[in-house]
């Protein structure tokens, strides 16, 4: 077996950057004042804001060590599951870059814009295209913002109908931003239960879909990394209550250009750009959550939308039945130029890609389940769920063998969710990481495994090799420190 | 996470089968959850509990609690109005892990039929229940 990519080696230290500052140091030379001097006006006079001094040297050095602290897809693989961590082509940052489109106001008139306009409305159309939606919105800004889009256009167009309803079906496997959306628009979320093969069936579906019952949130594939297989009947189900059919498209990577949302009886998709269509995430954004409906629902997505006049492309606001604006000029611009230029590079092999995350996962699942525990022993879609059931009598759970993979070079998976079960490990590997990474990542985890039995106080003392150990979670979710 | 058998479970309190306890005193009914509970769930971040007046039905959902693993719901396992609620836990959720069955109660509750609280598991049962679901 090759050399593990982790590794011990000289860490640099950093202060804060206020820590570093000594008055009087600068990394900028003003050129030599050729107007008269002039006195200030006093109502500009004021309070500074507090900034530390620094050089140039200072400031490069800084965010060069913190970024040597970090890691990140480009330092390793990052199998963290459901959050599809997948390699960005960096063509992508380069064409975002583009002056003409990361130069252009987003005030500029309609007639100045006619590339950008073009590439949103182009990029709709792929979009739909490869979900088999009928019509997008560019706007959400993410996820959960596609998520809450998506409840709302559910809601109008209840409302429309003359009947709101109070109720939305949430499968306990769902991601928490799942009712915390529904919940914010309004809607009580009542929990369904994932059968023993951990999807849901028709019958707890019809148990509670009634007419009070706006509709269901699916992800599919679930959070196991599970297809729903019975989705058409479910979806069967609340349609003919009335309902409609809202799928959390988180977990698109794995059947992207394969399985046609509209024909499973979808009437609402969300999908997360930043994941699926490889724009850098993790960081806490930029993201962007497009959503996709069907032509019943095209309506009420929100305002304004890219339409095409006499040839010219135009933002219009002329939608009526709309829920409004819910971002800040049209959306995250620069997510949707990275988007673009992936699925454009990408073409036909987009869906190559899916079924290469799809095989890379099942590798994972089958490699791995004679040293892990796995719950549903299934042939899984673009990720796979194990447990720390094994382990658990040697006291080693979940969290150790996560913080020991560190020592080895990787991300650690996903860890405890989803919630269905007790101590989950869910890995993701992504369609970019080739057989040998795959293989590395393998053996590393059953090193783990077997330190676990043969020495678990260096398992239990996990990472050794990182700039920092253990965090102390509790703290820090109890008392966040949210400013410098 | 401790074995079954290294776990403190009182015989002086009952048990439900979501893993509060409640302890009979008086005409009230103590809440809390079990060493089992705090000690698969983690360090507790974070408890939201019911209001003083609130009443509940057995098995309905009264409360949160957070952990840096998971969220998790607390249940009434015994029907009843809350007369009392234990306000150090907002500023330390971490008794619940300390001491889940003193200083880490939950709520005081006014039980609508005393007679829930019977048929609630003595800690054998419990610890039976606990075996079967490892």
């Amino acid at each position: 077996m090759s050399e593990f990519p982790g590794a011990t080696g000289l860490v640099l230290n950093e202060p804060l950057l206020w820590e570093k500052g000594k008055v009087g140091r600068r990394g900028m030379s003003l050129p030599r004042r050729d107007v008269e001097a002039a006195p200030v006006d006093e109502e500009l006079i004021g309070e500074v804001p507090d900034l530390p001094d620094l050089s140039e040297v200072d400031v490069v050095r800084h965010y060069t060590r913190l970024s040597q602290w970090n890691f990140g897809v480009d330092s390793g693989m990052y199998p963290l599951g459901s959050c599809t961590m997948k390699y960005n082509p960096k063509i992508n940052e380069r064409l975002a870059a583009l002056t003409g489109f990361a130069g252009a106001h987003p005030l500029l008139p309609d007639r100045l814009s006619q590339g950008a306009l073009r590439l949103m409305a182009e990029l709709e159309r792929f979009l739909a295209e490869i979900t088999g939606m009928d019509a997008v919105s560019l706007q959400p800004a993410a996820g959960a913002q596609g998520e809450l889009t998506g409840m709302l256009i559910i809601f109008a167009f209840h409302q429309s109908k003359g009947s709101p309803r109070s109720k939305i079906i949430v499968p306990d496997t769902a991601h928490g931003t799942n009712p915390a959306s529904a919940a914010l628009c309004g809607f009580q979320p009542v929990k369904v239960a994932s059968n023993e093969q951990g999807i849901l069936s028709a019958e707890a579906v019809a148990a509670l879909m009634d007419e009070e019952t706006a509709g269901i949130m699916v992800t599919n594939p679930n959070t196991l990394g599970l297809f729903e297989e019975n989705i058409r009947e479910i979806a069967e189900i609340v349609h003919a209550k009335g309902g409609k059919v809202y799928c959390d498209g988180a977990n698109m990577n794995a059947v992207m250009g394969i399985a046609h949302m509209g024909k499973m009886g979808v009437d609402v998709l969300h999908l997360n750009l930043h994941k699926t269509f490889s724009t850098p995430h993790g960081g806490g954004g930029p993201g962007s959550g497009p959503i996709c409906v069907t032509r019943e629902l095209e309506q009420f997505l929100p305002v304004p939308r890219v339409v095409r006049e006499d040839g010219t492309w135009e933002l219009s606001e002329e939608f009526p039945q709309s829920i409004g604006k819910v971002h800040a000029f049209y959306g995250n611009f620069g997510v949707m130029i990275k988007a673009y230029c992936y699925i454009l590079s990408m073409g036909r092999d987009l869906k190559r890609a899916s079924q290469l995350a799809v095989l890379n996962a099942n590798y994972v699942k089958a490699r791995l389940k004679d040293v892990l525990h796995l719950p549903y022993d299934r042939p899984c879609m673009h990720e796979c769920v194990f447990s720390d059931k094994l382990q658990r009598q040697l006291k080693i759970s979940t969290i150790e063998m996560a913080k020991r993979l560190m020592d080895y070079g990787f991300h650690p998976p996903t860890v405890y969710f989803p919630l269905v079960v007790h101590g989950a490990i869910m890995i993701e590997p992504t369609e970019t990481e080739s057989k040998e990474t795959l293989d590395q990542f393998i053996e590393a985890f059953k090193a783990v495994v077997k330190e676990a039995a043969e020495n678990p106080d260096l398992v239990r003392n996990a990472p050794s090799r990182c700039k920092v150990r253990r965090l102390d979670e509790t703290a820090a979710a109890r008392f966040p420190c949210l400013a410098g | 996470m401790k074995e079954i058998d290294e776990l403190e479970l009182p015989g002086d309190v009952r048990y439900s089968a979501t893993h509060e306890w409640a302890r009979m005193s008086g005409d009230t009914v103590r809440v809390g959850i079990s060493a089992y509970a705090q000690d698969r769930l983690g360090d507790i971040t974070f408890v939201e509990i019911p209001q003083v007046g609130a009443s509940f039905a057995q098995g309905e959902r009264c409360g949160t609690l957070e952990s840096a693993k998971a969220l998790s719901e607390l249940f009434m396992p015994v029907s009843g109005e809350v007369v009392a609620v234990n306000s150090s836990l907002e500023e330390s959720p971490e008794l619940i892990n300390q001491e889940p069955y003193a200083g880490g109660w939950i709520i005081d509750v006014k039980p609508g039929n005393p007679a829930e609280w019977e048929i609630l598991m003595t800690s054998d049962a419990y610890r039976k229940m606990l075996e079967g679901l490892e």
